[in-house]
């Protein structure tokens, strides 16, 4: 489609809008990583003895570990070594308020989108916002108390509610789990924290925004929500960084914990730098998540649309421990230019009458590779368990790929799993069908992605799915020819 | 002046020329229609002229209300009023008929400095055409195309173009698929857009969709060619006696 390529091409070199670096000054420990660095993470941040231990003990077990090789990825070999692994911005004083914060931040926010004097947030949602390594505000934080609901930075959670903390601390993710969750582990510096307690129905979103901005630091937060009996919660986090040639690691945990009859949607939207036009710099986004519906019918959903990083290796996944427990993944993934994303999820069924759904939207432009990798693993007890798996791919364009790797593991006869694949290209006649109705090519394009992640989207939170689908526009512009 | 001049178009794909000089002029208010054996151009000339880059015009000029046609973008001729009821409708999963109309409705309307149609506007606009093609309010909220039968395919076709409300309508095969009590409707639709400021030009195979929508004019294509036409008897003609009797075109090539 030579005339099209011209029209959209020209259109296209749009920047990653939200790379700017906000000049503050950081108040950082030096590169690398030691106990010493550990030590003095901890020391930093006031922390008790037994977040120290649970630190050390993560660190001397990620020493034995190597990165893992299976994912269908490929970068140079990350040095740990030359990573800052805190990073905070300076302040004279503990923040009373959000009068206090440095107003050079909240213009960072302000510019990103993120609204955080309270007076301008849209009713319904409150934010955490975790700049570099640490938690800078929370708003709406009295409004929610009043209910019981605990939403703010894990740090000052580990403070004020250290018993919890302590209890579902690695209750979903132990420290050993994996490479990237056990660096975690070690060195987490902030993130956010929630705890609804029972029978409370969060009465507004809940949302978290990270920003990378310091160079050449790794962001690695931990997020642990916790819904008691019969609470619900709809989570949703954003996520940027400024454009460097260099690439940056982000290396999160997030913990879910459901009990009976609890809910808990989690949403994402990640955007982090996904590097440059070549594959120059750009976010590795190394990340574990995982839900433990531990009650009886508890649910917990994933939703997320990953259009960011370099590298995406990511499996928001549910353990599905409670009689009756619901899980679900809803994921669109965008791979352009030279984007790699691994990403898909992990039902386990333990429980007996346990149902999992997993719609996956893959979406390759460019030199993108996409690749969907599920498992789906039925235990013994978990009788009359079902799972329902729909992989859907698009191409854009012949430079592209999309991957699927679905494992299924069933051990109990009366269950059932059922999967569904498809690959499609962008079809040459749907855009000629839309432009002979007046559409420009540009709209038509949208028009199609949105049409193909409609499922998705229709599961984030209204004014999110609008947010979505603008980023995924803007992503994809310049990959149709 | 006429709505649609064709001189001496020439187009072909991949180093084959498949159209070898068609001249055709249709006035406002006039109905022609194209017949022809298969392989003879009728479904390429319908494409060209809608700007499908598959094929690539080699000689000849068009006119669409005196404009060069030629130069414009697919979505450029779409919003100068040439509208293409497509043989084959192109399903677009997950993207609402309402939604794909307004987008088109309005991209059309923005083209001409006019403000875009609100929700409200539209949907009482929508309910209006609807009525004419026997559709009901379903429709709207299902996937453009997706999973629709070949009647309401065709019926969704003539629907889009009672909302774009375009000056040529090509007709592509339009009976192809339909039942008689289909035919009969969509016919019915695009008799009542018949009208003094609107061309339609009908490709078909097949005299039946002329009993219902009666031509003006009917030109038989052939090789390329435009080798003969004339009025609705012509194509009763062919009807009784096939294509077979019609001599080559006398110019040499």
């Amino acid at each position: 489609m030579p005339t099209d390529t011209g029209t959209i091409e020209s259109l296209a070199n749009k920047e990653y809008e939200w790379g700017f670096v906000t000049d503050i000054d950081a108040d950082a420990l030096p590169k690398g990583l030691n106990e010493d660095i550990i030590r003095e993470i901890s020391r930093r941040k006031d922390e008790p003895e037994f977040l120290l231990e649970f630190r050390l003990k993560a660190y001397r077990h990620w020493l034995t570990m190597v990165p893992p090789q299976w994912a269908n990825i490929k970068h140079p070999p990350i040095n740990f070594q030359d990573i800052i692994y805190y990073s905070a911005p300076k302040s004279k004083k503990k923040l009373a308020s959000l009068d206090e914060v440095d107003p050079e931040l909240l213009r960072t926010y302000a510019k990103l989108g993120v609204p955080l004097a309270e007076q301008k947030l849209l009713a319904n949602v409150a934010v955490d916002a975790v700049f570099d390594s640490v938690s800078v505000a929370t708003t709406f934080k009295a409004k929610l108390a009043e209910m019981g609901v605990i939403f703010g930075s894990f740090s000052e959670a580990v403070k004020t509610h250290p018993e919890l903390v302590r209890k579902y601390l690695g209750s979903v993710v132990p420290y050993s789990d994996n490479f990237y969750a056990t660096l975690n582990s070690a060195v987490f510096s902030d993130g956010s924290f929630c705890f609804v307690p029972k029978g409370v129905r969060c009465p507004m979103e809940l949302s978290t925004y990270f920003r990378i901005n310091a160079k050449e630091t790794g962001q690695f937060e931990r997020t642990l929500i916790i819904a008691e009996e019969g609470a619900y919660v709809s989570y949703l986090e954003g996520c940027t960084a400024p454009m460097r040639d260099e690439n940056q690691l982000h290396a999160a945990v997030v913990e879910l914990v459901a009990l009976d009859n609890a809910q808990i949607k989690y949403s994402t939207v990640q955007n982090w730098y996904p590097g440059d036009k070549q594959g120059k710099g750009g976010i590795y986004n190394f990340v574990t998540k995982r839900g433990k519906c531990l009650g009886q019918n508890s649910r917990i959903s994933w939703t997320q649309v990953e259009t960011g990083s370099a590298i995406t290796w990511k499996y928001p996944s549910v353990i599905l421990q409670g009689d009756n427990s619901i899980g679900e993944f809803y994921s669109v993934a965008l791979a352009n230019n030279y984007q790699q994303a691994d990403t898909g999820t992990k039902m386990i069924h333990i429980g007996r009458n346990t149902r999992s759904t997993i719609v996956s939207k893959g979406i390759s432009a460019g030199h993108g590779q996409n690749t969907y990798r599920g498992l789906v693993k039925v235990l013994k007890g978990a009788a009359n368990a079902r799972n329902y798996t729909q992989c859907d791919s698009l191409l854009l364009g012949d430079q592209c790929g999309a991957h699927t790797f679905p494992y299924i593991e069933m051990k109990n006869t009366t269950s059932r799993a059922e999967h569904e694949a498809s690959t499609s290209k962008i079809g040459e006649d749907q855009l000629f069908y839309c432009k002979q109705r007046g559409i420009a090519l540009e709209d038509a394009v949208n028009m199609i992605i949105n049409g193909f992640c409609k499922e998705v989207f229709k599961e984030l939170p209204m004014e999110f799915a609008v947010e979505a689908q603008k980023l995924l526009g803007v992503s994809l512009e310049g990959s149709v020819g | 002046m006429p709505i649609l001049e064709i001189k001496d178009l020439k187009a072909g794909i991949a180093g084959r020329e498949i159209l070898r000089g068609v001249n055709l002029t249709i006035a406002p208010g006039e109905v022609h229609a194209i017949m022809g054996p298969n392989g003879s151009g009728k479904s390429t000339l319908a494409q060209v002229l809608a700007g499908r880059d598959t094929y690539v015009v080699t000689g000849g000029e068009v006119r669409l209300n005196g404009r060069d046609l030629l130069e414009l973008s697919p979505e450029e001729r779409a919003c100068e009023g040439l509208f293409l009821a497509f043989q084959y409708p192109v399903e677009i999963p997950g993207v609402s008929t309402s939604y794909f109309l307004k987008a088109a409705l309005n991209a059309v309307r923005k083209y001409h400095g006019e403000p875009e149609l609100d929700a409200m506007d539209f949907l009482k606009l929508m309910k209006q055409k609807m009525k004419l093609l026997d559709m009901d309010a379903s429709f709207l909220s299902r996937a453009v195309n997706e999973g629709f039968s070949g009647g309401e395919k065709k019926r969704n076709e003539i629907l889009q173009m009672a909302v774009l409300d375009p000056k040529l309508a090509i007709l592509d095969e339009t009976d192809s698929g339909l039942d008689i009590d289909a035919l009969r409707i969509v016919a019915g639709g695009v008799n009542s857009l018949r009208g003094p400021d609107r061309g339609i030009l009908l490709v078909t195979h097949y005299q039946r969709l002329l009993n219902y929508i009666v031509p003006d004019y009917v030109h038989v294509l052939r090789d390329g060619q435009i080798i003969k036409s004339g009025d609705k008897n012509l194509a009763l003609e062919l009807e009784a006696r096939g294509y077979g009797w019609l001599e080559e075109p006398a110019a040499a090539h």
